[in-house]
């Protein structure tokens, strides 16, 4: 079985957000894999071993740096990787996942792992938008999946629920937290994924036409909060101060 | 401005409060506010989304939209947006919104702002990096597809206007009938939604077992709250992950967030940092949940818990 998984390389998820000349500046930020592709990572590493055979190939549009992500997914067991670089293109969804899509249309797959979303720009559309491109049918926020003959059924979050979809192969499935627990890798990995096929590929030779059809007018930094009204009284006062505060102050009773 | 459409989001035969919100966000737009529902036996919320104000209700209404899926879904809506060209598309940033958003936009070539929390002029407000930083977005072509951050925008008021309907003829191809849903398997609670909540008494590692949880329970149920967790009393095996708050979590906005024996990490701010109030319970005066906290108390929480859900009795039978 040919699995592709999707991944972006992000901020780590205690990193200081740094806004310079306007933009967000990654100087000094440790970067990881976006915590939800490592599910998909996680999953595809498994379905191969469960099946017994296949290969597992990453994928990731970003800039050279993206390759530290890729070689960890290597070291987790991916077998290659493909790293497509953006820099200095005009990005926005649309135009990452008509990237990702050119490249994937030059490579086999019967499945295509993503995350739902990416923790950095949360937009959660690049894996749908991929499967729209492909023609694929998609399962979303998926916590549990069971490959069969020629199709697979996912378990996936509903508001109030879980949905059991079945769709044919090939498709696309984004991850969500639930699905599995993802591996560290082991030395053995982390000294075999050097050796392993990393190709690094232009996105501007790539020949997709697409612009961006939104634009980032401005960033900025949320205000501090005010310190909030700490009751240190005993146990029965505060409470009876912090009630009469939600009531009367906040007015949210 | 041209046509601002709201997606009404239904289930079970009644909107969702998110269509409400999306109804505020369309007249903050401007332009005519129209609406689309989607689904089978769906005309009377049309007429009732008239009396919200919404000049016209386009209605799909069909027997295989009975349940919903995402290639079905696209279908309707994108051949929707092709032949009436709205300008800009509101669609609820809900598990489903999410899910058909993307999709639609790619096939009818438009951008999409995602989980939006704000709209100021021409431009959507977005938080990135959980919450750290925020966005000003703007659309550089049309159509373009907004999903809504539910709880965020004031619902709508009943004006009592009427609505003209648009019955709109639905057709499915091969290809969308390939996903076959097999099962839905419903959370049986009286409690709301998390991501829909009004209010949110939330539990951590604090809580120290899961049948603790009992006490934050009795205190939703005298608020109609929901209950939520941090991840490490999820990782503990106590709540179901679909309760997490955080950044691999829910995002959740209530009007109140009762954080119990949470210490406030940055990666569970990021889930609810954009609740309007917010209530610390925690017995480390240092916690970092009270650097955020409109309210607080340093206690214990087994101390603490019963006393609120009595006050909290007290004061709402009263
Ligand atoms: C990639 C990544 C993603 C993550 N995603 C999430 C996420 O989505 N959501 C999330 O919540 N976390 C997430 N985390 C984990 C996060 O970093 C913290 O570990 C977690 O939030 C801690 O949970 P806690 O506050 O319940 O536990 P702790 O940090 O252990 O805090 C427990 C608190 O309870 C208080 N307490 C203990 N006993 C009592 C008592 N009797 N009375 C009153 N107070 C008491 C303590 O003072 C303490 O402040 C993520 C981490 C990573 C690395």
């Amino acid at each position: 079985m040919k699995l592709v998984v999707l991944l972006k390389q992000t901020f780590d998820t205690e990193a200081k957000i740094v806004l310079k000349d306007g933009k967000i500046d990654d100087s000094g930020v440790t970067l990881i894999i976006n915590p939800y592709d490592e599910f998909a990572v996680e999953e595809a590493l498994r379905i191969k071993e469960k099946l017994g055979q296949g290969e597992v190939v990453v994928v990731s549009a970003g800039s050279d740096r993206a390759q530290e992500a890729l070689r960890q997914a290597l070291a987790m067991g991916a077998d290659r990787a493909v790293l497509v670089k953006t820099d200095g293109l005009q990005l926005d969804e649309m135009v990452v996942a008509e990237v990702l899509a050119k490249v994937l249309q030059q490579m086999e797959y019967d499945l295509i792992l993503a995350g739902w979303r990416a923790i950095d720009d949360s937009s959660a559309q690049v894996g749908v938008r991929v499967a729209e491109i492909l023609g694929l049918p998609q399962i979303n926020l998926v916590t549990k999946l069971e490959v069969g003959e020629g199709k697979i059924t996912g378990h996936r979050e509903i508001e109030g629920g879980t949905e059991v979809v079945e769709v044919p192969l090939p498709a696309l499935v984004t991850a969500q937290r639930g699905l599995n627990e993802p591996r560290y890798p082991s030395m053995k990995g982390i000294m075999q994924a050097k050796k392993k096929e990393l190709k690094v590929i232009n996105a501007a030779d790539l020949g997709v036409n697409a612009t961006p059809k939104v634009e980032i007018k401005e960033i900025f930094l949320p205000k501090g909060k005010q310190a909030g009204k700490i009751f240190t009284d005993e146990p029965a006062v505060a409470v009876a101060k912090l009630v009469k505060a939600l009531r009367e102050e906040a007015k949210v009773i | 401005m041209g046509k601002v459409w709201v997606v009404a989001e239904q289930r079970e035969g009644k909107l969702k409060k998110v269509t409400f919100e999306m109804v505020t966000l369309a007249r903050q737009i401007g332009g005519e506010v129209e609406g689309v529902v989607i689904g089978k036996d769906v005309k009377g919320l049309a007429s009732e989304l008239g009396e919200y104000g919404v000049g016209k209700v386009y209605v799909a209404d069909h027997p295989d939209l009975e349940q919903y899926t995402t290639a079905k879904y696209t279908r309707v809506l994108a051949e929707l947006i092709n032949k009436e060209k709205p300008e800009v598309v509101l669609i609820a940033n809900s598990a489903q919104g999410r899910d058909f958003a993307p999709r639609t936009a790619q096939r009818v070539g438009a951008g999409q702002i995602s989980d939006i929390t704000g709209y100021e002029e021409g431009v959507f407000v977005r938080p990135i990096y959980a919450g750290k930083a925020y966005t000003k977005v703007g659309a550089t072509s049309h159509p373009l597809i907004v999903t809504v951050r539910p709880n965020v925008f004031p619902a709508a008021e009943k004006t009592g206007g009427q609505a003209a309907i648009e019955e709109v003829a639905v057709s499915f191809m091969p290809e969308d009938l390939k996903a076959i849903v097999k099962e839905v398997v419903k959370q049986v609670s009286g409690r709301p939604e998390l991501t829909e909540a009004d209010i949110i008494v939330s539990g951590g590692r604090g809580m120290k077992g899961p049948e603790n949880f009992k006490l934050l329970e009795d205190l939703a149920d005298v608020l109609g709250a929901a209950v939520g967790a941090s991840r490490a009393a999820v990782d503990a095996g106590w709540r179901e992950h679909r309760y997490q708050v955080g950044q691999t979590g829910k995002t959740v906005s209530p009007s109140l967030y009762i954080a119990v024996g949470i210490s406030g990490a940055i990666q569970h701010l990021a889930g609810m940092g954009s609740s309007k109030v917010i209530v610390a319970i925690n017995k480390d005066p240092e916690a970092n949940i009270f650097k955020v906290a409109d309210y607080g108390i340093v206690g214990d929480l087994f101390e603490i818990v019963p006393l609120l859900t009595e006050e909290f009795k007290k004061l709402l039978k009263s």
